[in-house]
């Protein structure tokens, strides 16, 4: 790997393991380690299809003026599904604002996904009910929740939980990412930190976080650390699946580095034409996620042509109605601002509320409340 | 055309007081300018021989057309640019002046920026003076500490003024307190530039105003521009001053435009409020994105209700020109602050409470703080808006309370 001051491409790691179980041509593989007889491939490529469907649909509805901004998943499907099935429903989430496949995994509905990034709510769903915290963007932070909500399970004394984060390559720059890697460690803390390493952070290449492969920055702080074909569903599921069951049983800490690809913008706002070559993406999409699913699964005659037909209906039907939703998504009431700002009311607090109680109705009857 | 109020979008020229071939100074009336809400006198953003003048009087064009054209003593002229690119050209011009100035920071580089308000830096100077550094904040702000005792003149930026709260250590303990700790044997002489404020719809997390943070710290100087022409100026300062200074940008105002000379350098001061407009009721203080509200404010005042009030852009909040605020409200005995910052501990509160202290007597009536509540900033954008101080609260509150 070599680093320079200016223009750096992305170099593929050769000397380094990646654990794979399905090739980018869509052929099985074994791995001693991992091995893999009780999984719903048709199950995870559905999952993954229907994700796609979702993000497609949230970039056009940005596009149209429906949401405010959108961070997509595009590429990112395998890992995200392939680690949010290997979740058992105890098992806690804490997710960036990408995290958009762990999220359908852990049945939140996409609408409220949208919700957020139309600004009509601040979170929306219950993270304990679907043991899926909110969206993180302020870079890292949720690294340190997870390890402190990991130390709480272990002072809960409960041997069938244990806790993922998600992060990305730029976040393992971030003090707070490796604050959380050492408290994890010492503490033997049950949490998997689940890297996706898109190789991009907004305009930064890996080669600007890191000069070694990240999983290997695992072994510095004490725990094992693993690198994922992060395209692959299974290794992904398989390794992550692993290393929580590690985890639960009190072995501490692991990192994987799921190698992946941000196949689109960073965000709907950025334009990343201005700091990659169109090459690259090239290069990944002969890797992508979904494409070596359909292909093994019909050449190992595992689905008819008619499986691919009802999944893509199913999708359309699923755009369709996350679409509708969200053109029909009410604004919130403005009062509802004043609300939970703090656990009851404080006279500051409540002079203002009534003072803007008062500006709204100078608007007219109950303007806009 | 300047944009004379908020729902203005075209004026006419109603006189010129200047004629092509006169000299004239920034500041000096140049014309008048009629809406069909008010009609105001328009100040030369520079001085220099008007060289031309492209709207006649009489004639009505839209906003941000070129009414004149201004040829500055030495020989450049003034052109409309927005606020975002004036920070790209504060940051060239001080490169280009000084080799010791280093420009560090996350996407500032190849991307040019995420407000794309550094475009142009990278090809300009070079990866070894314009540097896309790690996500690390806490390092961003460290290293530049670290170079700036070299003797470099470091320009950091953090992406958003919120992330401030991942790396304060480093500010508030740290480069604050160097030159005080060390006898005045250290000197830091670097600047942080950030976006700050709301207006975006980027929510609780990425919308904050947090001037006062810095404002808290001794041993940091605070300013926040309003415009382009005081982006550079500010900007210029605050590389040459001696003390590490937080230089907040305003995200909402990146889009807008003002007049700067086309060519020569453009400096300013720290420490110098800028009065915008002069009248005997009342005193309204303004900061960065509040500024133009506060303008058409005043403008609605006047046009409607024969209120005519003086307003001040505050641009830097440390050092602080007390003496203009203070001869201001001496004036006018009445002081409003419009600030964007959530109510407590504002920026306002500090400057009411030196004239509470210091020119009680002057005032004829209660300071009065138009603030948005105390409550983090929602993403949805009615919700938003209707929580900053917009030109019709502003406009209510004054009038309400000089009734
Ligand atoms: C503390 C902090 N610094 C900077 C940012 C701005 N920012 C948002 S996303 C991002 C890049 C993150 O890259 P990575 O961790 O690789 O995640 P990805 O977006 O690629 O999924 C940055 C710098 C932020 N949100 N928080
Ligand atoms: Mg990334």
């Amino acid at each position: 790997m070599t680093v320079e001051t200016g223009v750096v491409t992305t170099v593929v790691p050769q000397d380094t393991e990646l654990i794979q179980l399905l090739t980018p041509e869509g052929e099985r593989t074994g791995h001693p380690d991992y091995p893999l007889d009780d999984v719903d491939l048709k199950g995870l490529y559905r999952d993954m299809v229907l994700v796609r469907r979702i993000d497609t649909e949230a970039i056009s509805l940005q596009r149209q003026g429906e949401l405010g901004i959108w961070a997509s998943l595009l590429g990112q499907e395998a890992a995200q599904i392939g680690s949010g099935r290997a979740l058992s429903p105890k098992d806690m989430a804490f997710p960036t604002y990408r995290e958009h496949g762990v999220a359908w995994c852990r049945g939140v509905d996409p609408v409220k996904l949208l919700e957020l990034y139309r600004g009509v709510s601040h979170g929306g769903w219950n993270p304990e009910e679907h043991k899926f915290q909110l969206y993180t963007i302020v870079i890292g932070a949720q690294t340190l929740h997870a390890t402190g909500y990991a130390m709480g399970i272990q002072r809960d004394g409960a041997d069938d939980e244990a806790v993922i984060v998600y992060f990305g390559d730029g976040a393992t720059s971030q003090g707070d990412v490796n604050e959380a890697f050492i408290w994890a460690s010492v503490f033997n803390a049950p949490v998997v930190f689940f890297c996706q390493n898109n190789q991009w952070a907004i305009s930064e290449p890996l080669e600007r976080q890191s000069r070694i492969p990240l999983y290997q920055r695992a072994r510095g702080f004490g725990f094992p650390g693993v690198r994922v074909d992060g395209n692959d569903v299974l290794a992904c599921y398989a390794v992550t699946r692993k290393a929580l069951r590690a985890a639960r049983e009190g072995q501490g800490p692991t990192l994987i580095e799921a190698f992946t690809y941000r196949m689109g913008a960073h965000t709907t706002t950025d334009d990343p034409t201005r700091y990659r070559l169109a090459s690259e993406l090239e290069t990944w999409k002969l890797r992508d996620p979904i494409e070596r699913v359909k292909s093994y699964l019909i050449r190992s005659g595992q689905a008819e042509p008619s499986f691919f037909d009802e999944i893509d209906a199913e999708a359309k039907r699923v755009g369709g109605r996350v679409r509708e939703a969200c053109r029909t998504m009410p604004d919130p009431a403005p009062m509802a601002l004043f609300d939970h700002v703090y656990a009851g009311q404080n006279r500051i607090l409540a002079g203002e509320r009534q003072r803007y109680a008062e500006y709204l109705d100078s608007f007219g009857e109950g303007a806009g409340r | 055309m300047p944009r004379m109020g908020e729902t203005v979008d075209s004026g006419t020229v109603n006189e010129w007081f200047k004629q092509v071939g006169d000299q004239v100074a920034e500041g000096e009336p140049l014309l008048e300018i009629g809406t069909d809400k008010v009609d105001t006198e328009v100040p030369a953003p520079a001085s220099g021989t008007l060289a031309e003048i492209r709207v006649q009087e009489g004639e009505t064009v839209p906003v941000a057309t070129v009414l004149a054209v201004i040829k500055l003593q030495n020989g450049g002229v003034v052109s409309v640019i927005t606020y975002r690119e004036a920070a790209a050209r504060g940051i060239a011009q001080e490169m280009r002046r000084d080799p010791d100035v280093i420009f560090l920071g996350e996407d500032i580089a190849a991307a040019g920026g995420v407000f794309k308000a550094t475009v142009g830096l990278l090809e300009e100077f070079g990866p070894r003076r314009v540097i896309d550094t790690p996500i690390s904040e806490q390092a961003i702000l460290g290293a530049a500490t670290g170079a700036a005792m070299t003797g470099l003149r470091p320009i950091a930026e953090i992406m958003f003024s919120d992330f401030f709260a991942v790396c304060w250590d480093l500010v508030a303990n740290e480069m604050a307190k160097i030159r005080y700790m060390s006898d005045g044997q250290l000197t830091l002489p670097l600047v942080i530039r950030c976006a700050n404020g709301a207006g975006v719809r980027f929510g609780a997390q990425h919308s904050q105003s947090v001037e006062n943070w810095a404002m808290a710290v001794p041993g940091l100087k605070v300013v926040a521009p309003s415009n382009p022409r005081d982006v550079i100026g500010l900007l210029a300062a605050a590389v040459r001053d001696p003390d590490p200074v937080i230089f907040f940008e305003h995200k909402a105002l990146y889009a807008t435009k003002g007049e700067v000379p086309d060519s020569g350098e453009v400096t300013g001061e720290l420490g110098r409020a800028s009065v915008l407009r002069s009248g005997g009721d009342a005193t309204i203080l303004a900061l960065a994105a509040m500024v133009p509200r506060a303008q058409a404010a005043a403008q609605r005042l006047s046009a409607d209700h024969g209120i005519e009030a003086t307003v001040i852009d505050v641009r830097s909040l440390v050092p602080l020109d007390t003496r203009t605020i203070l001869g201001s409200v001496a004036e006018t005995g009445r002081l409003f602050t419009v600030e964007e910052n959530p109510r407590l501990c504002g920026w306002g509160a500090e400057i009411v409470s030196i004239v509470a202290e210091e020119a009680f007597g002057a005032l004829s009536g209660p300071a009065i703080r138009i603030t948005t509540p105390h409550i983090p900033l929602p993403a949805a954008d009615r919700l938003e808006d209707h929580l900053l101080p917009s030109v019709d609260r502003i406009t209510e509150t004054v009038r309400k309370a000089l009734d």
